[in-house]
């Protein structure tokens, strides 16, 4: 569905990324148009933030001078780009014919339930993203669901909360082990 | 000058200059290819698909709206298969369109119900997914998305030619919407309210916020008395919606239409165009002499002093404090008028009707309450006035002539032209030229300030004193002129802005072309500018300082321009606004 990009807490690590974007785009101006610009900006803001946030793309419509209607329609535009911060765990749950026909639909049932989510939303702890897939290439092996990294084979839904747990505690052990947050998964860009 | 090539279309053998496209070809020939999205003014971007064409030697159906002739092309439009791709287009975009004609306030007005009508759609053959979306509102308009088709006419207007940007595409497929950026409520945009989208809207997705049930509420509230206020570009346009020519002067009967109405009192508000000449000329005076902020701009279009205050705020000081005519009114009306009549103000209802939807917002700024109450409490664009007299079963062609009331009734021919682009410049150098040389005006019409071209300039002689004006209306014109003043190159004393094309006739509220017009032509622009020039003619007083009335409420009321009661009641300030707008200008800006 359309969501309404609200505005982010500038946090002071906030701030310090905002001013790296702007280093960036005055590092790039001389060397393209801004619209030809915009779309490279985008992708860096998306691997910095993991997210579009909405201060960022103000950003760059005044530095690039290009509306933020503009900016906004081509950020809904591409799958690539996200307007909310990804979750850590991203499920990715085949829907694919065969997995489909072996009880796919179940298991996804079973994920809104267990998440408490939708299809393309954040779970509310913010910890899981669900989303879907239409095939990941081992289709002998459905139902398949892909969690970051991990392949999970032949689910059945009962497994469900089981699987949700382990990156529950994961995640916990993880935040232990380093105070530093990884945003949405991804590396910060070399600096 | 362009080659022109041979190029048959329906079997007709035809010329046509190169560049030209299929379907500027065809209606050059005379033959109308059906169309939604296509607009001469805006570059075509063969949205709708619903134009297209056979061409010999092609396999697809080309756009006719985007496709260039070529040397030798045998064009078809009315082949069976090409009236069958077209009416399954149409179908297919009434399936994800609200089926609720006899609810919506477009029917009979509708592009899309007129086109399914023409190309013979007479059942639902596809049933889809419909998409959903809440309808959302400002003080001025209301967006729709359910209703909207994504022809895109209004993202192109708002760009193009208003130079505004706040509405594009986002999203895309199924999902595709048109919505201000970062979705946010309309009212929270760079959005001016000028209301053009709503005249280019083929559906009911874009639409003046309704009023008319609130004017009727207290309308029959006995306590109340309903004061109402009319714009110059109100009565030269209206008679077009019950079938009189663009430019018919209605004056007399729109008059009685109100009283029947139940409007207990009726003013003009020329009476405080009038005055806004006397503030606004002796304010420019003021400024000349004692270098003050130059050039001055006019401030009677709410529009373009929302757009200042968002994308220009390094020149709000050269706006103009006076404030448009509507709010004098207002202010008048609730103050003057209340305690002449001994009417308590709080038991008067005041309505003006405008030809525009910015002024619904302008009414609710919260500085426009110089009498303690909100100075203006509703605003009826033309269209809704038209509503309303047809929700009345009053029969406006059969009406006689009726005056406006005494006092803020009367008014002179320069106000009347406040409804025209130049109007209000013209109007100011008529009483400028007076007031500073003590002369009678040898001749009254300036003429190099008329026209219908978005951007005009002359300069005016008055006691050896060169005086350099600029006429000018769309904004992305102003965006222009504005960059050049910053940089230097272009020097004025006085400019008159106009957010619309060809000024308040142009508006946002008025009636929707009828027939083949689109809006924005120029000739159906000028058949109105000629019925405010034909007014201006035949008026008695043709300077607004010598309005018998103006000098009275001067006297009684007022003591002098840019005095201590003008400075409480009739001028304003102005103040920076966010979000803050982007001057976008890019190549296919269109100049008018």
């Amino acid at each position: 569905m359309t969501i309404t990009v609200k505005k982010t807490e500038i946090t002071p690590e906030m701030k310090k990324k905002l001013g790296q974007l702007a280093a960036f785009i005055k590092s790039q101006t001389p060397l393209h148009d801004n619209q030809s610009l915009l779309m490279s900006v985008l992708h860096y803001i998306q691997i910095l933030f993991g997210f579009l946030p909405r201060e960022a793309m103000e950003l760059v419509s005044e530095q690039l001078h290009i509306p933020t209607a503009h900016i906004h329609g081509m950020a809904t535009f591409y799958n690539y780009f996200t307007l909310k911060p990804r979750a850590p765990y991203q499920i990715f749950m085949c829907k694919g014919t065969a997995c489909y026909v072996a009880g796919g639909a179940r298991v996804l049932d079973k994920l809104k339930e267990v998440l408490k989510t939708d299809i393309g939303e954040n779970s509310p702890d913010g910890l899981f993203s669900l989303n879907i897939t239409r095939c990941l290439g081992c289709c002998g092996l459905s139902p398949v669901m892909q969690i970051n990294e991990d392949i999970h084979v032949r689910i059945v839904p009962e497994k469900i909360p089981e699987i949700i747990e382990h990156y529950k505690q994961k995640h916990k052990k993880k935040n232990i082990e380093s105070t530093q947050t990884e945003i949405g998964g991804f590396e910060h860009p070399a600096q | 000058m362009h080659k022109m090539l041979n190029i048959k279309i329906d079997g007709k053998p035809v010329k046509v200059p190169e560049n030209h496209t299929i379907l500027q070809a065809a209606d050059e020939a005379g033959i109308h290819i059906p169309r939604l999205c296509y607009h001469p003014k805006l570059p075509a971007i063969g949205a709708c698909r619903v134009c297209i064409v056979e061409v010999e030697g092609m396999k697809q159906y080309p756009p006719a709206c985007c496709t260039k002739v070529n040397e030798g092309m045998n064009i078809r439009t009315n082949t069976p298969n090409i009236r069958m791709a077209r009416r399954d287009i149409v179908e297919l975009i009434l399936d994800n369109h609200p089926r609720n004609c006899q609810i919506c306030e477009k029917n009979n007005n509708c592009e899309l119900q007129s086109l399914a009508n023409t190309l013979g759609v007479r059942e639902f053959r596809y049933e889809g997914e419909r998409k959903k979306y809440n309808a959302d509102s400002s003080f001025s308009l209301t967006r729709d998305p359910e209703k909207c088709i994504l022809c895109g006419k209004c993202v192109r207007v708002c760009a193009q030619i208003q130079g505004v940007n706040a509405l594009t595409y986002a999203y895309r497929g199924f999902k595709s919407t048109v919505m201000p950026a970062f979705n946010l409520p309309i009212q929270d945009s760079v959005c001016i309210n000028c209301g053009q989208c709503t005249l280019f809207c083929p559906t009911a997705a874009l639409m003046e916020k309704d009023s008319t049930e609130e004017v009727w509420k207290n309308l029959h509230d006995p306590e109340k008395t309903v004061i109402v206020q009319i714009a110059p570009a109100v009565r030269v346009a209206i008679g077009e919606a019950f079938g009189l020519p663009p430019g018919t002067d209605k004056t007399g009967a729109t008059v009685t239409a109100l009283r029947m109405l139940g409007f207990d009192v009726i003013f003009d508000t020329q009476f405080s165009a009038d005055l806004t000449i006397m503030e606004e000329g002796h304010e420019l005076i003021e400024r000349i002499k004692q270098n003050g902020k130059l050039p001055m701009f006019t401030s009677c279009c709410p529009g373009w002093v929302k757009f200042c205050e968002h994308f220009h705020p390094d020149f709000l000081d050269n706006i103009s404090t006076c404030k448009s005519p509507q709010q004098m009114m207002g202010a008048l009306i609730k103050t003057y008028y209340a305690k002449k009549s001994t009417i308590p103000k709080e038991k008067i209802y005041s309505v003006s009707i405008m030809p525009c939807t910015a002024k619904k917002f302008e009414a609710t700024r919260p500085e426009m309450n110089s009498s303690g109450f909100r100075d203006v409490d509703a605003v009826l664009t033309t269209r809704e006035l038209i509503k309303m007299i047809r929700q009345a079963g009053i029969q406006f062609e059969k009406l006689a002539d009726s005056e406006f009331d005494d006092p803020l009734g009367e008014s002179t021919g320069a106000a009347t032209i406040f409804g025209v682009t130049g109007g209000v410049m013209e109007a100011a150098l008529r009483t400028a030229y007076e007031v500073l040389t003590c002369n009678e005006l040898p001749g009254i019409d300036f003429k190099p300030v008329r026209g219908m071209e978005g951007i005009r300039e002359a300069t005016v002689e008055i006691n050896d004193m060169k005086i350099n004006v600029a006429v000018l209306y769309s904004l992305s014109n102003v965006n222009k002129i504005l960059s050049e003043i910053r940089a230097g190159k272009r020097n004025y004393h006085f400019i008159e802005i106009m957010a619309c094309p060809g000024g308040c006739l142009g508006g946002g509220g008025q009636p929707y072309p009828q027939g083949a017009t689109d809006p924005l032509d120029k000739q159906f622009y000028q058949q109105r500018a000629q019925g405010l020039y034909h007014i201006d003619q035949n008026k008695k007083y043709r300077k607004s300082h010598v309005n018998p009335q103006i000098s009275k409420i001067y006297q009684d009321f007022l003591t002098q321009p840019l005095g201590s009661v003008s400075h409480e009641l009739l001028h304003t300030h102005y103040h920076v606004r966010t979000p803050r707008g982007i001057t976008h200008i890019s190549e296919e800006t269109v100049s008018l």
